[in-house]
């Protein structure tokens, strides 16, 4: 058991990461971005290939970084210069890396075994395989949230988050939006790269579907981090980014013990996150002043002409 | 200090919606004017700030502020020369940020943003007596979201963010038509205070002719996409309602029908 919620863990937080990723997109610029779904496999594949050619691991993850990079301001570019509606750029983005990342696999998947990962210096210190991830997952999860909290602290930080909230005010403030929206989404999908480029590395495989429903598995860690750990400030936000990513990764190894079959795994996950997006309209229809039953049955009448 | 020149503005062209909002519009404003602009619905009123301001390009004509011709440049690089203020109390702030980082951002309005700290502890100190110039109890709530203010407290906070950094025009469109008649009138009031103050060339729309009448050292009316009237000096000052009913009836050659402007 503890083996499982170990192993969950550090799955969770090489997620965490593309969580982040999302959260950027999703929450602070307001833009359901599909990109995610191509720079996730794209990060992997970058790195696979690069390490199977013998390249160092880690400069194999910088050459993902910078891919994903490249992905995001694509799909910036598409959405804000050529003004294509931003989820259609990110599926238009998604579409062409699958393309591309068969390109730079030159097949479907890449084994790493037997070869040099990142994480073979912890191993290498005397670590098992499940904690050298989560070592290296927590090294590189901690350097990310002190940077995320300093970058959108300052000026171009704040100007980023302000346009995701409202552009109109933000242009008057003389921001150019567009320029805001790419450098949100290049950061976003450089940090997904890079998400994608450990897992495959912790995996031992890059694979072309891997980035299939990752876009739900992140803002299903978004929300259950939201829900669970609250959202006080914006370092206790990325931290419950963190912690809803880990979370998830538990529930789904949990409901996998219990028995549930791996092939409904993604259903569960889309009935999740259905629910949870739809919990604030549950929740306001079960409120008496919008509950059409007690309207009905309930107001009206001499009190309430009164009242009004 | 603003020189617009014959400026066209056609919306939808070619369609059954094709609407010709400005049509040859005219106007120049000296350093220091307060012009107030009145006029019907659909008269070209907030097309004609939003054109100086950059939101839509014009069909034809210049857009000249304090010597510079804007015409050909886009919304955020004209507003290192504006001030805004919309009619809606929820664009002019970012309701999910602080008091302070909305007044940050305005702050550093036409400047280039960088990775320095997004504000800084002396900025705090002004904002703080800023405020307290408003008399609104903000100056102890820096921190609280700008989203948990009512309509009136974010028309104040945003006319205090569209002087911070003084510009060159300010724009103020029906900023107090959302709000309540009192705080209409206390917005108002801070208004013709901050322009005063920091001596400011301002170009106002309102639909209140009393107003109109009230505030400003010039009246500008439009209808139909065309300035029709233009009054200034002790000619506004003497000015009543009734005057400008007959004088807008003289120059349309219609009645003035905007049961809104006549009854508030």
């Amino acid at each position: 058991m503890l083996q499982i919620i170990l192993g969950a863990v550090s799955l969770g937080l090489l997620w965490a990461i593309m969580t982040i990723g999302v959260y950027i997109t999703y929450r602070i610029l307001d833009i359901a971005d599909l990109t995610v779904e191509g720079s996730l496999p794209l990060g992997a594949a970058i790195a696979a290939s690069a390490i199977s050619t013998g390249v160092n691991p880690y400069l194999a993850t910088g050459m993902a970084l910078i891919g994903g990079l490249a992905a995001g301001f694509t799909t910036g570019i598409l959405h804000t210069k050529l003004k294509i509606p931003a989820l259609l750029s990110g599926i238009l983005t998604m579409i062409a890396l699958y393309s591309i990342n068969l390109r730079v696999m030159g097949k479907a998947n890449i084994s790493l075994l037997r070869m040099d990962t990142v994480y073979t210096i912890f191993q290498k210190l005397g670590l098992n395989e499940t904690n050298s991830v989560i070592a290296l997952g927590l090294i590189f999860v901690l350097l990310l949230i002190f940077l995320l909290y300093w970058f959108f602290g300052t000026e171009l930080g704040s100007a980023i988050r302000a346009t995701g909230n409202n552009p109109k005010m933000v242009r008057a403030q003389g921001i150019n939006t567009n320029t805001m929206k790419i450098l949100g989404l290049v950061i976003s999908n450089g940090l997904v790269a890079i998400s994608g480029a450990l897992i495959a590395q912790s995996q031992s495989f890059a694979d072309v579907q891997m980035g299939t429903g990752s876009i739900v598995i992140g803002l299903a860690s978004v929300i259950i981090g939201e829900v669970l750990f609250g959202k006080r400030n914006f370092f206790s936000r990325l931290l419950s980014l963190v912690l809803g990513a880990i979370t998830y990764r538990i529930i789904i190894a949990l409901v996998l013990k219990l028995g549930m079959p791996a092939n409904d795994l993604k259903l569960f996950t889309a009935i999740t996150v259905a629910i949870a997006l739809a919990l604030p309209t549950i929740k306001s229809s079960l409120q008496p002043a919008n509950n059409q039953f007690v309207n009905k049955f309930f107001k009206g009448g001499e009190n309430d002409a009164v009242r009004k | 200090m603003l020189s617009v020149n014959n400026i066209y503005k056609v919306f939808n062209p070619g369609t059954v919606n094709e609407k010709l909002a400005l049509e040859g519009v005219n106007l120049t404003l000296e350093e220091g004017d307060f012009v107030t602009l009145i006029g019907g619905n659909g008269a070209g009123k907030s097309t004609l700030l939003n054109v100086i301001a950059g939101v839509y390009p014009v069909d034809q004509g210049t857009i000249i502020i304090d010597g510079i011709d804007v015409t050909k440049l886009p919304e955020h690089k004209r507003a290192s020369f504006l001030g805004r203020v919309f009619q809606d109390p929820m664009m002019g702030t970012a309701s999910n940020m602080g008091i302070e980082e909305n007044l940050a951002l305005a702050y550093r309005r036409g400047l280039k943003r960088t990775l320095r700290w997004g504000i800084k502890n002396k900025e705090r100190e002004l904002y703080k007596e800023l405020l307290k110039t408003l008399d609104l109890g903000l100056e102890d709530r820096l921190t609280t979201k700008v989203g948990l203010l009512s309509g009136g407290q974010r028309q104040a906070l945003t006319l205090l963010m569209a002087t911070l950094k003084k510009p060159k025009l300010l724009l103020l469109d029906e900023h107090t038509a959302a709000l309540d008649p009192k705080t209409a009138q206390k917005v108002l009031e801070q208004t013709d205070k901050l322009i005063a103050e920091n001596n400011l060339t301002t170009l106002m729309i309102t639909h209140n002719m009393k107003d109109a009448i009230k505030h400003g050292n010039r009246l500008i009316m439009m209808h139909d996409g065309k300035i029709i009237l233009d009054i200034k000096g002790e000619e506004k000052k003497n000015l009543t309602v009734e005057d400008l009913l007959q004088r807008f009836g003289k120059a349309s050659g219609e009645e003035f029908a905007n049961d809104r402007a006549l009854l508030s």
